[in-house]
């Protein structure tokens, strides 16, 4: 069957699509699950005791009366216990130094995102990092936690805050009010909804648990970042809300005999940026103090806050409340709140806590009886026992409480094992799934190589060998042979495999897919080594020398992907692309200097470096060879690609590297990416700060019309008029949520959510596309010439523009407008002279395109993710276009570039196939990091930085990898208008 | 002998030179040994340009007091500018003096000598330009930044203008291909490659959290630029020699 290198690439990054999920799914584990049933209630364990027996079997009393739980959104460590915490929270430090509280610096591990470590806190599991990904829409919690308990026990929960509470525990509140964490330039009324209501339940006193979710710190955070004086005035704010909780507590004491408890805590902290979502100092530590008349404090015992994990708060809640701990909780319960107990109450609760432990540890650790924790809980168990019968003789001397306190040390140090051993074994990866999504990633990838010289040649089609597989033995061999390995595996796992649990029609048609795949690799090899022997005897091509670029798009390539396994230049990823698009511009301007001066001169062979093509092999030399040759010559006899420019185009020509490099240095400052620099001053915060909206007004004004004025001279009259009514509306819109003034509106108007002025754009892209779309197909139908074909292209490039500039934060207008500049410059003075080829361009374009994902403000870290532009002219969440309207703000740089390829490509009129060209280099240069990526993570899986750096990348690049399947697919469709066309 | 060695080490400018004609049919007929003593003289000065380098390290700590490379990097990178700037200079002056002098008047060869130190600032202020497009910080360490600047045009710059002089055009053809039309332009060509991509090599550790000292900008960079050069300096008579049967130099 013939294809054409276009269609084929497509089908090929389709089958990686489904490869890459199919990995995901696997490498994605699920986290520690107890399997036992939450329904299914069993007693608590009794009180070990050796011959005589204990009459403590029931579950020990509760310890406090009542609970608040204030959990303020990236409340950092330093907030409450550095310097800020005594500026600004002077009663709260009070407490801490003086009063009766227990401080500790609760770790929180990433991600450091507000529903998993909600999660964390309730159940005390560590929850998968797939939590992240649907933390946008957070289903209810399944898993056993403190608040299920505790509502089973009959206690009366109240809950203010932010509303993935009511999500998460929906019915388990008696009275709540949620407030929506999405509109993050909000700060204060956020807060004021949760305040409200204080007064009145304080002085009712008819609940048991009382939980207030501040979330007006985490939106200062990401609005102004640590620093800002917004955050002194904040957490004056929290301490007062603490000092009215704390008194009203007190004068509740009095009435009840047990007494009560004041929870203070984050979910995480805050990085040096503002934002959450990774694993530095400053995102995992926050404070955890415990307030409690019950916790006795010699005056003068003055100690630094103690290291604690964050799931070790819900197993604390629990003994607190009288509940039985979570069964998924990994966390061991802070000892300092039962210090004031007796010597057996003290056993009793570590003695519960471990045996949690130990059983979370025998459901998923098959070698649990290695291991060391669980051996010191048996003997600590076993020592127990002898004490409780010591005491039980009432044998109540100094050896008794000698032995005590060493079952106690050894039930604490049993429990540290434990709990750590339970967090590093988060999960098993599921092998198989990952091996089966990795081998169909892998194939595609040999697959795509192995065809380059079929698939640059001058007719752009390839043979694919499909027919020959169906009647080969090989075919049905590795067929049966797969099967039987599913099987095999399948039928003897332990573990849940998600492979596994998919029909067995879909897994069979997986494993026709590999064979296939497999039978076509070994048919393009054999075919590989047949033209190669042929190859050999025909003299060498005379122009194969390969010019700087191509050799330097190569390297870079090459170099990007081994870059991918060290996790710094994951994190600094925008470095090495950043680094490559300024060299590929310093070999542009070399190319343009030589061809300048010494085009004249010189001796034809070194005239013009014929191109290529970066990875064309010696077969496609040789395919090329009847073309080539007379392009050559036409290089050669015509005029050089300079003397047809005017005096000052040839200024333009010489000066234009130096302006693209220019742009970039320029759009490299505005936002400080990754993680060692981010802290970096930049102009995207200077230009965000409320000082300097007059600014950042200007500047947002003065892109909108560069965009005008660049994208309007390829477009018909009518969306000329629809584009500029649109950036119009884009502006109004910005004008309307308060980022950016109207000249004639001084000071602090009103501030709504813009919804009409964004419909009003959203009205004008779609006519835009729609006109596009109308364009491309008359084309198409009708056979019309090829300028509609192109004015159509551009017409849908501009209708992604447009909404790339709605989408874009203020700030980042400014890249848009350079992208446009940029894209301009290369075409006029750059592509069109040096008559590239399409291979060349498509790696350029591709290039480009990261560059511009980075400059953005993107990184290789889910906070980054501006899920703002998910919410532009919506009024509440709604999922799909959230989705849609994130994915495209997030990848607008690649996409733009991308659509800017197919445009240029098809307005050239000087080779039929370069779209075809175009397509598989552009699928091919991004299946590479892909591949490898996904088999360096595999190789990687137990890598320190896994979920806090590769894991994140991972999302990225499957993400990347379908928008990547996106493009191709509307690249293959504007080559079969061509097609059709002639 | 002498006029001919000289006149191969530095080939004269002006192409249609009669005296430069006459040289040529003397060497061809001279042919590989002729070749294999030029080599010879161009790993002598090459090994001596590395001891310069050597010296550079090794010297200043008997006149300095706490002198290392990485923690005074600046004091460094300037003796190892002033180190190869002067050797280049010195086998300039040893092997070339007469070839020019014959017609050029002291006036001509103060032109030339300022026009050589505008180009070698020059040279310093667009390295220094290219290095901020790369990321380097505008404003803060700008010391830091010139100086590495001047250290990749003295590993560049100066040899360029001890060979070529201040000849745009000249530079220009070398640094094209097949334009090079001697074993000196050859080299040359070899060891401002090998520095340009050893500089570029060297940012490539800046992004990794190991902390080391040397990965404090510009060190990792200066470091690479000097580990290209002297790699440029050991492989390029090694590279001449190895394809001496295939070389010929059109112009020659």
């Amino acid at each position: 069957m013939r294809l054409g290198s276009g269609t084929f690439a497509a089908c090929c990054v389709a089958i990686e699509v489904l490869g890459t999920a199919v990995f995901l799914r696997g490498f994605f584990p699920a986290p520690v699950r107890s399997s036992a049933r939450t329904e299914h209630k069993e007693p608590p364990a009794p009180e070990p005791s050796a011959g005589a027996s204990s009459n403590w079997t029931k579950l020990p009393p509760p310890l406090f009366s009542k609970v608040v739980i204030v959990l303020i959104d990236a409340l950092r460590d330093d907030f409450v216990f550095g310097a800020k915490g005594v500026k600004f929270m002077p009663y709260t430090t009070y407490l801490v130094e003086k009063g009766a509280a227990h401080s500790f610096v609760a770790e929180a591990k990433p991600p450091t995102v507000t529903m998993p470590r909600i999660k964390a806190l309730m159940t005390g599991s560590l929850p998968g990092f797939v939590d992240v990904v649907r933390n946008l829409n957070s289903p209810a919690l399944l898993e056993d936690n403190v608040i299920k308990q505790a509502k089973a026990a009959g206690k009366r929960i109240i809950f203010y805050g932010d509303e993935t509470w009511v999500k998460l525990f929906p019915k388990h509140f008696v009275e709540y009010d949620g407030t929506t964490s999405f509109f993050v330039s909000d700060y204060t009324e956020v807060d004021n909804n949760v305040t409200r209501h204080l007064d009145k339940v304080l002085k009712r006193g008819d609940w048991d648990i009382l939980i207030l979710h501040y979330l007006g710190l985490d939106h200062i955070g990401h609005i102004s970042g640590p620093y800002s004086p917004l955050i002194g005035r904040k957490l004056s704010e929290m301490d007062s809300v603490l000092m009215k909780i704390h008194t009203a507590l007190l004068s509740k004491e009095r009435e009840s005999s047990l007494p009560n408890l004041l929870v203070l805590c984050g979910d995480h902290g805050m990085s040096e940026t503002g934002s959450h979502g990774a694993s530095s100092t400053e995102e995992v530590n926050t404070p955890l103090v415990l307030i409690s008349t019950a916790f006795e404090r010699r005056p003068g015992d003055t100690r630094l806050p103690k290291h604690v994990q964050q799931t070790d708060l819900a197993a604390t809640l629990a003994i607190g409340l009288g509940l039985p701990i979570p069964k998924d909780s990994v966390g061991s319960f802070l000892f300092p709140i039962v210090e004031g107990k007796s010597m057996r109450e003290q056993l009793r609760f570590l003695h519960l806590n471990t045996v949690q432990l130990s059983k979370l540890l025998q459901e998923n650790v098959p070698s649990y009886a290695k291991d060391p924790g669980f051996e010191q809980f048996k003997m600590s168990e076993k020592l127990h026992g002898n004490w409780i019968k010591l005491y039980l003789e009432e044998n109540h001397s100094e050896v008794l409480f000698n032995l005590g306190t060493k079952v106690l040390r050894q039930y604490l140090d049993a429990m540290k094992i434990l709990s750590l051993s339970l967090s590093t074994q988060v999960a098993q990866y599921d092998l198989y799934s990952m091996v089966v999504g990795t081998v169909m990633v892998v194939e595609v990838l040999t697959l795509l190589l192995l065809s380059i010289p079929q698939a640059l040649c001058r007719k752009a089609q390839l043979e694919v060998p499909l027919s020959s597989p169906v009647f080969s033995l090989l075919f049905y061999l590795m067929f049966l042979v797969l099967s039987a390995v599913h099987v095999i595996v399948c039928t003897s796992a332990e573990s849940s495999c998600y492979f596994c649990s998919l029909s067995w029609l879909a897994a069979g048609a997986v494993m026709l897919l590999i064979s296939a795949l497999l039978c076509a690799i070994v048919s393009a090899l054999t075919k590989v080594f047949m033209d190669g022997s042929f190859l050999s005897k025909s003299p060498a091509h005379p122009d194969s020398r390969w010019s700087e670029l191509d050799l330097l798009i190569l390297f870079g390539t090459l170099g990007h992907v081994v870059s991918l396994g060290a996790s710094s230049f994951v994190e600094e990823e925008h470095q090495t692309w950043y680094f490559l698009v300024n060299t590929l511009c310093l070999a542009l301007s070399q190319e343009i200097y030589r061809s300048y001066f010494l085009g004249d001169s010189c001796e034809p062979q070194c005239h013009f470096p014929m191109d290529q093509g970066f990875d064309s092999l010696a077969p496609a030399l040789q395919d090329r060879t009847g073309g080539g040759v007379s392009e050559h010559d036409k290089v050669h006899e015509g005029p050089s690609p300079f003397e047809l420019l005017r005096g000052h185009e040839r200024w333009m020509v010489l000066a234009s590297p130096w302006l693209i490099l220019t742009c970039c240095r320029l759009l490299r400052s505005l936002n400080q990416t990754g993680v060692q620099w981010a802290h970096r001053p930049d102009l995207g915060h200077w230009l965000t700060s409320s000082d300097h909206k007059a600014e950042l007004s200007i500047l947002a004004a003065l892109s909108l019309l560069i965009i005008f004025v660049l994208v309007q001279r390829g477009c018909s009259s009518v969306s000329k008029a629809a584009l500029a009514l649109g950036l119009l509306g884009v502006y109004c819109y910005r004008a309307a949520i308060g980022n950016v003034l109207f000249p004639w509106q001084q000071g602090n108007r009103d501030i709504s959510k813009g919804i009409i002025e964004a419909r009003f754009v959203y009205v004008f892209v779609l006519g835009i596309l729609f006109t596009g779309t109308k364009d491309l197909l008359k084309s198409q139908v009708l056979a019309a010439d090829r300028k509609t074909k192109t004015v159509g292209l551009w017409e849908i490039y501009s209708g992604l523009v447009l909404l790339a500039a709605l989408l874009f934060r203020p700030h980042n207008l400014p890249v848009l407008a350079f992208s446009l500049l940029i894209q301009t410059i290369m075409t006029k003075f750059i592509w069109k002279p040096l008559k590239h080829d399409a291979a060349e361009i498509t790696v350029m374009h591709y290039w480009f395109g990261q560059a511009f994902f980075y400059f953005q403000g993107n990184s290789n870290n889910i906070a980054t993710v501006d899920i703002s532009a998910g919410f532009v002219g919506l009024d509440t969440y709604v999922e799909i276009p959230a989705m849609f309207l994130t994915a495209f703000g997030t990848y607008a740089g690649p996409v733009l570039w991308a659509s800017h390829l197919v445009h240029f490509l098809s307005s050239q009129t000087s080779s039929s196939s370069a779209l075809s060209h175009a397509c598989f280099c552009y699928a091919l240069i991004c299946s590479i990091p892909v591949s490898t990526y996904i088999i360096f993570v595999t190789s990687l899986r137990y890598h320190l930085f896994i979920w806090s750096v590769f894991s994140p990348k991972l999302l990225y690049e499957g993400m990347h990898l379908l928008i990547t399947a996106a493009i191709c697919v509307f690249f293959t469709a504007m080559d079969q208008t061509s097609l059709t066309k002639s | 002998m002498g006029l001919q060695t000289k006149i191969a080490l530095f080939p004269p400018r002006r192409l249609n030179c009669p005296l430069r004609c006459r040289c040529v049919s003397q060497i061809s007929t001279h042919g590989n040994t002729m070749k294999d003593t030029d080599i010879k003289r161009l790993l002598y000065t090459h090994l001596l340009c590395i001891f310069s380098i050597i010296l550079s390290v090794f010297i200043p700590s008997f006149f300095l007091e706490n002198f290392s490379i990485l923690e005074t990097h600046l004091t460094w990178l300037c003796i190892c500018s002033a180190f190869v700037t002067a050797v280049n200079l010195l086998l300039y002056l040893v092997v070339k003096p007469t070839a020019s002098s014959k017609k050029s008047s002291l006036s001509h060869k103060i032109t030339r000598f300022l026009k050589c130190c505008i180009y070698f600032l020059m040279s310093c202020f667009s390295f220094h330009i290219i290095f901020v497009l790369y990321g380097a910080p505008l404003i803060e360490l700008v010391l830091e930044t010139f100086l590495f600047a001047v250290i990749l045009s003295t590993f560049t710059t100066v040899p360029c203008l001890c060979l070529l002089g201040p000849n745009l055009k000249a530079w220009l053809r070398v640094f094209s291909r097949n334009g090079v039309t001697s074993i000196w332009e050859n080299s040359l060509q070899i060891t401002t490659i090998s520095s340009f991509v050893g500089t570029w090599l060297g940012a490539l550790p800046i992004p990794l959290d190991w902390e080391r000292p040397w990965q404090v900008w510009p060190i990792s960079c200066t470091l690479g630029a000097t580990f290209g050069y002297v790699a440029g300096l050991v492989i390029s008579p090694l590279w001449i020699y190895w394809n001496r049967k295939q070389l010929t130099y059109k112009n020659n």
